[in-house]
């Protein structure tokens, strides 16, 4: 156990210094971007840039910025939106976490059962022709890049067959096409992952106990062989959310989804300093908490990789 | 046989024969078949793998259309032609709809061709986009610079990558423990966001995408290379060449670096596709290359805005790319096959 807590506090000494790292050099960098945050800057006046400089905090050194900044960070405040006439960006964020977070809980949802049942028909039926579609599947989700799905789902199901709708976010037949193109990457990837592991376990000793005491094959690919190869599922929970993310950029683009995604867009192109910061430290500790959930998870389920540190 | 027994045997001189030469004795004791070099065998099983070098076929003929086309090309990818405005594609002799110059218009096929006066020689292979260009050519000079892209931010993944792993592998001790936990903050960096926020601030251009993509991606491989050269450390040969006192510079260029090689190639043949990606994706957000250069995804982006209406100017760009990203992931896992037969997955 004082293994255990000695990894615990190691693993949060770097995602805290991580965190740091990158509201730092974001901020730094973000402050470093061309161009002003104001809309028409030339018609505006000297005193009337003067004024909204120093309304917005830019007339001070950077480095009191930052630490101004920092401060806030620390009590939940993200500053105000340059984009959105006095929105804080705490509240522009936070009814768009909803719409992104549904999309991307289905799409895991949706990916690993799917994965999982292919990735099983895979191995129990290896060699042939439902391996070999199943394989073909797999390989199409992982190369075919996601924004290519979405304009081909776009163009089928809603503009030639009309079956659902093309774009925005009005109740859940909304979310089904941007779900399945969001679906495709984590399917793909799970479906290979638990073929290669079913493979391994099916042709293991306990396996072939389980088979001569007389259980049928596809209760010990359930009862044992699934569940050691689900374990190590866990490993590509941190690599999923990684293109989760990714993909939520172009895809809640694509279909209209007022989600975080399509506001980090929309920030970058306007400029908005506060906002892009957010939505970049909103990313990052989301990611970092993932990774840090994953590496406790895998720590517990496999206590060989605490010992040695886990690298 | 005893020597004096010998001499009683009694042969006749013609029982011996001389040998022609000295060559066809030592041609008895040559191998005669060519000695399997890790290379040559892993080349020998990745040609048993039809998918692998299918990929391998088509890619390289993707890469000699596009890089053949800075010399032959159908028509020139910048020259901009009000006259020949949006046309569909035209193939001669072909008359499937899509490809014979008609389009349709609220619903009716029209022969665009034939509005703007166009004479029959003119033809424009994969049509044109609004700014009269031939899509073809742009198509071709889109692949390559894509192509040009991701090749050049792989190499460099590739040697930062092994340059630090190595370095970080050999130096060993603090200096390991201290390059170790930079890998691990760079690591939990989202390497997105870190391109985004690269290419705002440099001006959108092929050298600001290459370094953008770079930043991040050569961690995986400098993980993977020190983990190798720590393995490869332990063993007798390196531990030999040490003793001999050969430098330790020369044991990682001369010992080390030859046998973690089909790691490293295997580890850029998947950073390829993934440099493609990256790079048709941040182009199709709108943060790529500037006109009038073009790349496969800012093709794809000018496409989707109008693919209702103009729909061959889409899915030309977005079929090219699926293909090369399926070429380079099947070839990538054909390639690892190869190199490790025991780590087929």
């Amino acid at each position: 156990m004082k293994n255990f807590s000695k990894y615990l506090l190691k693993k949060i000494g770097i995602m805290l210094l991580t965190l740091w790292l990158i509201v730092t050099c974001t901020f730094f960098l973000i402050h470093s971007l061309p161009g002003s945050p104001y809309v028409n800057q030339e018609k505006l006046t000297p005193a009337q840039l003067e004024i909204l400089n120093r309304q917005a905090g830019l007339d001070r050194p950077i480095t009191e910025q930052y630490f101004i900044y920092f401060k806030n960070l620390l009590h939940g405040d993200l500053g105000t939106s340059f984009q959105f006439k006095n929105q804080p960006v705490a509240k522009l964020l936070i009814n768009r976490v909803g719409p992104s977070v549904q999309l991307g809980l289905q799409a895991i949802v949706v990916g690993t059962v799917l994965g999982v049942i292919f990735g099983i028909i895979s191995a129990m039926k290896q060699n042939t022709w439902a391996d070999s579609i199943v394989t073909i599947i797999a390989i199409l989700g992982r190369s075919i890049p996601n924004f290519i799905f979405a304009v081909v789902l776009q163009y089928i199901f809603a503009v030639r067959l009309g079956l659902l709708p093309i774009a925005l976010w009005n109740g859940f037949s909304y979310t089904i096409l941007p779900t399945i193109t969001l679906a495709m990457a984590p399917m793909a990837n799970s479906a290979r992952f638990i073929r290669t592991e079913m493979v391994e376990v099916l042709n293991s000793d306990y396996i072939e106990l389980a088979r001569s005491k007389g259980l049928n094959r596809w209760q010990t690919a359930f009862r044992h062989g699934l569940r050691n190869s689900l374990i190590p599922l866990i490993t590509l929970l941190g690599p999923m959310a990684v293109s989760l993310m990714t993909g939520s950029l172009v895809v809640e683009n694509i279909y209209a989804v007022p989600g975080i995604g399509e506001q980090f867009v929309k920030s970058i192109i306007t400029n908005d300093y506060p906002t892009i910061m957010a939505i970049t430290i909103l990313y990052s500790v989301m990611l970092v908490l993932v990774i840090f959930v994953v590496d406790l998870l895998y720590g517990l389920v496999d206590p060989r990789i605490r010992v040695t540190g886990g690298a | 046989m005893l020597p004096n027994e010998l001499e009683n045997l009694n042969l006749p001189q013609d029982a011996f024969e001389p040998l022609e030469s000295a060559t066809a004795a030592a041609e008895c004791e040559s191998i005669h078949s060519i000695s399997l070099n890790f290379f040559r065998d892993s080349w020998r099983r990745l040609k048993k793998n039809k998918s692998a070098v299918l990929s391998l076929a088509v890619l390289l003929l993707v890469a000699l259309l596009a890089f053949g086309s800075i010399w032959v090309s159908p028509h020139n990818p910048n020259k901009q032609d009000l006259a020949h405005v949006n046309l569909p594609p035209r193939i001669p002799g072909v008359s499937v709809d899509g490809f014979n110059g008609t389009a349709l218009v609220s619903g009716e096929r029209v022969d665009k061709y034939a509005q703007l006066h166009i004479p029959a020689d003119v033809n424009f292979y994969l049509g044109t986009d609004g700014l009269g260009r031939d899509a073809l050519s742009r198509l071709l000079m889109g692949t390559r610079t894509s192509l040009i892209i991701a090749i050049i931010a792989a190499l460099l993944d590739l040697s930062i990558g092994v340059a630090y792993g190595m370095f970080s592998a050999i130096s060993g001790g603090r200096v390991d423990e201290i390059l170790q936990r930079i890998l691990e903050i760079l690591s939990g960096i989202p390497t997105l966001v870190v391109m985004i926020l690269m290419l705002t601030i440099f001006e959108p251009g092929m050298v600001s995408i290459i370094l953008a993509m770079i930043i991040t991606g050569w961690v995986n491989m400098a993980r993977m290379v020190r983990a190798q050269t720590l393995k490869l450390q332990e063993q007798e040969f390196v531990l030999a060449a040490a003793t001999l006192g050969v430098s330790k510079l020369k044991i990682a260029l001369k010992h080390i670096l030859p046998n973690i090689s089909s790691i490293i190639v295997v580890q850029m043949m998947f950073s390829i596709p993934t440099a493609i990606f990256f790079e048709a994706f941040l182009s199709f957000i709108g943060l790529g290359l500037k006109v009038p250069m073009a790349s496969l995804g800012t093709l794809l982006s000018d496409g989707y805005k109008t693919f209702r209406f103009l729909p061959h100017l889409m899915w030309p760009p977005a079929i090219v790319l699926s293909i090369i990203m399926i070429c380079f992931n099947l070839l990538a896992d054909g390639i690892r096959d190869a190199f490790d037969p025991k780590m087929k997955g």
